[in-house]
This record gives structure tokens, sequence and C-alpha cells, in this order.
């Protein structure tokens, strides 16, 4: 489904991302772990389509087309979806209005008719459900007034209206409680499924004991370090980050000679 | 001293003579302020740029625009058109087509006993003692080139008078249609309003152009909302994107009134609105709303004058603009607070949102303060569209486009939520979003940019 092959980024001149290789298939999750400035929420941002970005090298092929050459709109609505590290607030826009215009955007792209309003609403109750939502929240603006934890939770809503092929979790868990954090793996674990794919950036090991991946990568110093499967993320709880840096510092070395 | 050239008066003293035959038959006082009104006029001449409050804004355009008053045109405006304008509105409306009076086009509502609507020239001609005390008392001529040539000038427009203690439920609307058939016409529409003690009314003033040729509307309202009153003015600029539109609203507060006004500026391509309120006694509470957007070459000016002349009133304004291609907009409010007007409390604010890099915004507050006991805000900003907004939207599937026009329509929504008039509110939101899909950079191919560029 999504093949990221040597992929490097500069962002404001300075190379985050120095040589990516990711393969996902359908129906897997994968982790991408990593501490900070490793370069893990640029490659969420990559793949989503920001565009403060320089890509330097690399490719990246979604279900076989080209997704750098997509607009950000034309990726959402060819199925792919990035849960934000930090959900913008939109004044005088109501989450109801704009996750309605979201969906039947992307509806009108696979050519399905706009769901009318009592079809939707049928929907985002059930799904709102599923997270706990207040009703409130609907009506009220996009992510205004919102809590940390809300904001989370209303990406991960979001989700499950649009039901993306291809989900990106960039920093879901980070700044969650216990409490938030189980509904929002919830959320996720509802969506799994064969045909979908989701990818988890995370810092932490915690949200893996909820969503757990078929495979974790570890990212540092822009390049993939390391990969296994989820007892990797076991060990990088109990080792810390300290070795797997050495490890890229070493391997960083060994390409620049 | 200013020394009036030809050039600054333009045609208008031919005019101004050939008229004083037609108005030989109005009241005396009538033709005496026409005469002082003139007079100032020609002393001043239009003001130019070096004139402090038209700074931003140059007049020159419609100056050598050799502009003759719109002759009682014949032309025919289908009804349709009038009650597509009128928004479904049941209520009391004046229709005037090129300054004249169209009682055909009319509609007289009902209208609770005592409550005029009228024809400002029949008042003129049948009771004149109704508009003597307060028309042309109010908005000064003196150093008001505009207001002086509409007094000197006006052929037409309304007079509304609500008795004290009544409630006029359906707005009363007033609405200016300029044809164009002729090209440099103008028309100077005036408006007495008088609302009475404990009474409570909404007026709409509405500005539409039907045809392309160059046209100027030059309008002037006076409104005096007596103790106690609930009036909110309504007005709607939408005129030809080649025309031009001066206006002014003079505003006399008696005690304890609630005021709203809401100015819905989209058309014309050199456009200034004129607000002064005077806040003459105690207790008063006035609410100034403003959206205007605009593309293209259009010029906005909107200036704004708040005079607190005694204590314990507010003033809330916030003024919100969009504008797109190589438009312009002024914002200039000055808030006046006396040395009697204690416990004031006035709230400025004008917020702008550049849609394009060629697009720019003057705005200015000022503030005149000689009490000691008040609270006084002002802000202002002028921004451009949040990119992470619109990155966010963006990554649901909305496209740029449709991302864009939801963050602008978002940014002035506010303002829409304030028009209690549920049908201008629908109207003004179905236009704003029409605004947003057209395409952009509409060319007005007469319309003179207001500000020089060098």
């Amino acid at each position: 489904m999504l093949e990221v092959k040597n992929l490097a980024v500069k962002v404001e001149d300075k190379q985050i991302l120095k040589g990516i290789s990711l393969n996902v298939k359908k129906g897997e999750v994968h982790a991408i772990m990593g501490p900070n400035g490793s370069g893990k929420s640029t490659l969420a941002g990559v793949l989503a389509g920001r565009d403060a970005y320089e890509v330097t090298g690399g490719s990246v092929t979604y279900e076989g087309k080209d997704l750098l050459d997509m607009d950000p709109e034309v990726r959402a609505q060819e199925g792919i979806f990035m849960a934000f590290q930090y959900p913008v607030e939109i004044p005088g826009v109501s989450n109801m209005y704009f996750l309605r215009t979201a969906l039947n955007a992307i509806r009108e792209h696979r050519g399905q008719s706009d769901l009318d309003a009592v079809d939707f609403m049928a929907m985002v109750k059930e799904r709102m459900k599923l997270l706990k939502m207040d009703d409130a929240m609907m009506t009220r603006a996009v992510n205004m007034g919102f809590s940390g934890g809300e904001k989370k939770r209303n990406e991960i809503f979001q989700m499950t209206v649009l039901e993306p092929k291809l989900a990106i979790l960039d920093e879901t868990d980070s700044g969650l409680d216990i409490d938030a954090l189980k509904l929002v793996a919830e959320g996720v674990n509802a969506m799994r499924s064969a045909e979908r794919a989701i990818v988890v950036v995370t810092h932490y090991q915690r949200l893996l004991d909820y969503i757990v991946p078929d495979y974790v990568h570890v990212l540092a110093g822009g390049r993939i370090v390391k990969s296994g499967d989820k007892s990797l993320a076991l060990e990088l709880e109990e080792k810390g980050y300290g070795w797997i840096e050495e490890e890229a510092t070493k391997q960083g070395q060994l390409v620049a000679s | 001293m200013v020394v009036a050239t030809e050039k600054n008066i333009g045609p208008f003293l031919d005019q101004f003579t050939d008229l004083k035959d037609r108005q030989s038959v109005e009241p005396a006082w009538l033709r005496q302020r026409r005469e002082v009104a003139f007079e100032r006029f020609s002393r001043t001449g239009f003001p130019t740029p070096r004139h402090e409050e038209y700074k931003y804004t140059n007049l020159a355009p419609i100056a050598r625009g050799d502009f003759r008053l719109a002759s009682s045109s014949a032309a025919k405006v289908p009804i349709e058109t009038v009650e597509k304008l009128g928004l479904g509105l049941s209520g009391a409306r004046l229709v005037f087509v090129d300054g004249q009076f169209r009682a055909g086009l009319s509609q007289p509502g009902s209208l609770p006993g005592g409550v005029r609507v009228e024809s400002l020239a029949a008042v003129a001609a049948s009771d004149p003692s109704l508009i003597e005390e307060h028309l042309s008392r109010h908005a000064d001529v003196d150093d008001h080139a505009l207001t002086a040539l509409n007094t000197a000038f006006f052929q037409d427009g309304a007079f509304v008078r609500i008795p004290d203690r009544t409630v006029v439920s359906e707005p009363i609307h007033l609405l200016f249609l300029s044809t164009a058939a002729e090209t440099n016409r103008v028309t100077h529409p005036r408006l007495l309003i008088e609302a009475g003690s404990q009474s409570e009314a909404s007026i709409i003033e509405s500005y539409y152009g039907l045809g392309a040729n160059l046209y100027w509307t030059n309008s002037v309202v006076e409104v005096l909302a007596g103790e106690n009153s609930h009036v909110e003015l309504y007005k709607i600029q939408h005129e030809e994107l080649q025309a031009f539109h001066t206006g002014l609203i003079e505003l006399i507060a008696g005690r304890n009134t609630t005021i709203a006004t809401h100015s819905l500026s989209f058309g014309g391509a050199l456009v200034r609105n004129d607000i002064n309120v005077l806040l003459n006694d105690e207790g008063s509470h006035c609410d100034l709303n403003g959206l205007y957007a605009v593309n293209g070459s259009q010029h906005v000016d909107h200036h704004t004058l708040i005079d607190h002349a005694k204590p314990h009133c507010t003033s809330h304004q916030l003024y919100k603009g969009v504008l797109d291609g190589r438009s312009t907009g002024v914002f200039n409010g000055k808030i006046i607070v006396r040395a009697d007007a204690q416990k004031t409390d006035a709230i400025q604010n004008n917020k702008n949102l550049l849609l394009s890099r060629e697009a720019e915004v003057n705005t200015k507050p000022q503030l005149e303060i000689d009490a000691n006991d008040v609270r006084c805000t002002h802000g202002a900003t002028v921004g451009q569209l949040d990119k992470e907004s619109m990155f966010y939207l963006r990554s649901r599937g909305i496209n740029r486009k449709e991302a864009r026009n939801l963050l602008t329509y978002a940014f002035a929504a506010d303002i829409l939520e304030r028009i209690k008039i549920e049908p201008i509110r629908d109207h003004f939101e179905a236009q704003l979003m029409n605004w947003l899909t057209r395409v952009p950079e509409i060319e007005a191919p007469q319309a003179k940019r207001g500000k020089e560029k060098q």
C-alpha cells in the first residue's frame, strides 16, 4: 500500500530525514518510535502533504501512485488520514459542518453521492459513542475550547467517520492520561481491518500496550536504525533511546565514510 | 485658506443655478439651507488627500467625473427585481429609481397608527413643517463637501417618523436603485429618520445598481433616536462594481437609547462610508458592526466617529474586512470622550483578512479622551489566512478553494450573526459565499483606484 524508498527531506536547509525506507501493507499496523528530534513528525508531515518540507531524494508510492505529487486534499481523498500532534482550532466553523464537508469531498472523489443530513447524523452519533464524545462537541467550533485530550479524541473520531485506508497517528498519545489513552486506543482498534493500514508515530511505548503493532521501527538521526516486532518496543522502554542513538551515530559515520 | 478651483467643484455651479428654478417651489428655509450648503461646497470643493480625513481615499475620480444629476428617468424596473432585492420582507418599502420615488414599486406594509414612511420630496411639498426642525440640522455642511453637495442637490429620499411608544415590528426598507441608463450620473438620496421616545424600529437603507454605466450615489442620513428608543439601522451597499458610493449616517442619540448599526459593503469601485454617532445624553448603548468584502481594484473606506458627550454610555464597534485582488481598504475609527462623559465604555475593533498579496489596508484608531473614569480600548489586525488551518482542512480532503472559503466565511461569521433580521442574515450569508466563489480578480473597467500608487 505504502512504499517509502530512501526518502530524504530538508526543513529550512536542515537535512531531517536522511534516507528512510518503509513498506506498509494492507492490514498492518506499524509503529515508528524514536527520540525527540529524530524526524518522526517530519515523516508523518511529509506523508500527509505538509508544505514546509523539501524532498531532496527518494520516493513515496501509495497504491501504485506517486504520493509526493499529490496535494494534501487529494491524499485525503485517496484515503490517507493523519491525526495531528497539535490539532488546529478553527473559530467560526462547527465540527459538524467541517466533518460533513470533508466526508462529502472524499465521497465525491470516490464517485459517491453526498451523504444526506439524516444518514450523516446517524453515523456520527454511533462513532461519537465509541469515543464517548459529548453531543455538544459537534456543534462547537472545530477544537475551540477543547482540552488536550478532547482534541486528540476528536482526531480519532474524525478518522472513524472518514474511514481512511491509511491512517497516520502523529504522537496521538502525547499528553493523554490513561483513561483518554484507552479511549483513543479503543477507537483505533475498532478501525483495524484487513483492508486498512495504520502507522502509529510515538515517543512512548505505553500506547503500544493498547494498540499492538505488527512492526516497530526505530527512527534516530533521520534514519530507521532498527526494525522488529512489538518486542522491540518493550526493549526500548527498558533501555531508553540512548543505545539507539549511539547506534545511529555509528551508522551515520559508516555512511559518511 | 483653501482656494476653490473650477476643477475642484466640477460642473456643479451651473447645475445649482439650473436647479434654482425647480427649487423655488420649496419653502424658504429649505432653499436657504441649500444655498448655505452650496456656498460651503464652492468654498472648499472636493477634499483632496491633503485633507486628513481623506488621506487614503482620493475622491479625484469623482471630482473629475463631470457628474450630472440623474434625470427623472422613465427607466422600467421590473417589480420582480424589486421583490428580489426586497428579500421577502413584508414591511413598508419605499423604492427610488435614479433618485426618484416610485410609488408603483413600493409597498405600504401595515404600519401602526401615526407612523410615517414617505417620500421626502412629497413631504417637503405638502407638509414642510414636519421636516423643518431636523432636516440638515445635524449633518454638518462645514468642511464636509459631500454632505454639502447632497444638501444642495438632493431631489428625494425618505422621511420616517415613529411616534412615541410605538413599536414597528416589520423592518422598514428604503431601497435605492440606479439604472445607470446614462453615464456619469449622480443621485443624492436624503433620509430623515425620527424615532420617538420609547419607540422601536428597524430600518434598512440599501443601494443597488442595475446598469453598466458609471454612476455615483452620495447619500446623507440623519437619524434622531428619542429617549429609551431601540433603533436598528442596516446599510446595504451593493452598488455595481464600476460605481462610486459615498454615504453619511449622522445619528443623534437621546437618553437611554439602544442603537445598532450594521454596515454591509460589497459593491462599488470607490466607496466611502461615514458614520457619526453623537451620544448626547446619559445611559445609551450603541453597537456599530461592519463587514466589507472587496476584490479586483475596489477601494472601500469606513470612517466612524463616536462622540461620547455624556456619562454612562457604551459604544462597541466591530468592523471586519475581507480583501482580495488588488483591492484597498481603509478603516478610521475616532472616539471622542468629553470631559463630562465619565463611565464611558468604548470598544473599537477592526479586523482585516487579506486574501491576496496585492490587497492592502490602512487602519487607524483615534482616541481623544478628556474624562478620567472611562474604559476605552481599541484593536486593529491585518492578517492572512492561517496556514496551519488551511493545511488542517486540506488534510481532511477539502480542496484549497473550499478551505479558503470556509475560513474566510468563518472570519466574517460573527458580524453576520449579529444581524437580527433573518432574511438579511440569510441573504448575506449567501452573498458572502457567492462572493467567495466568484473568480478572483474581477476588474471593473472604469474603476479608478482611490488611492494613488506610484
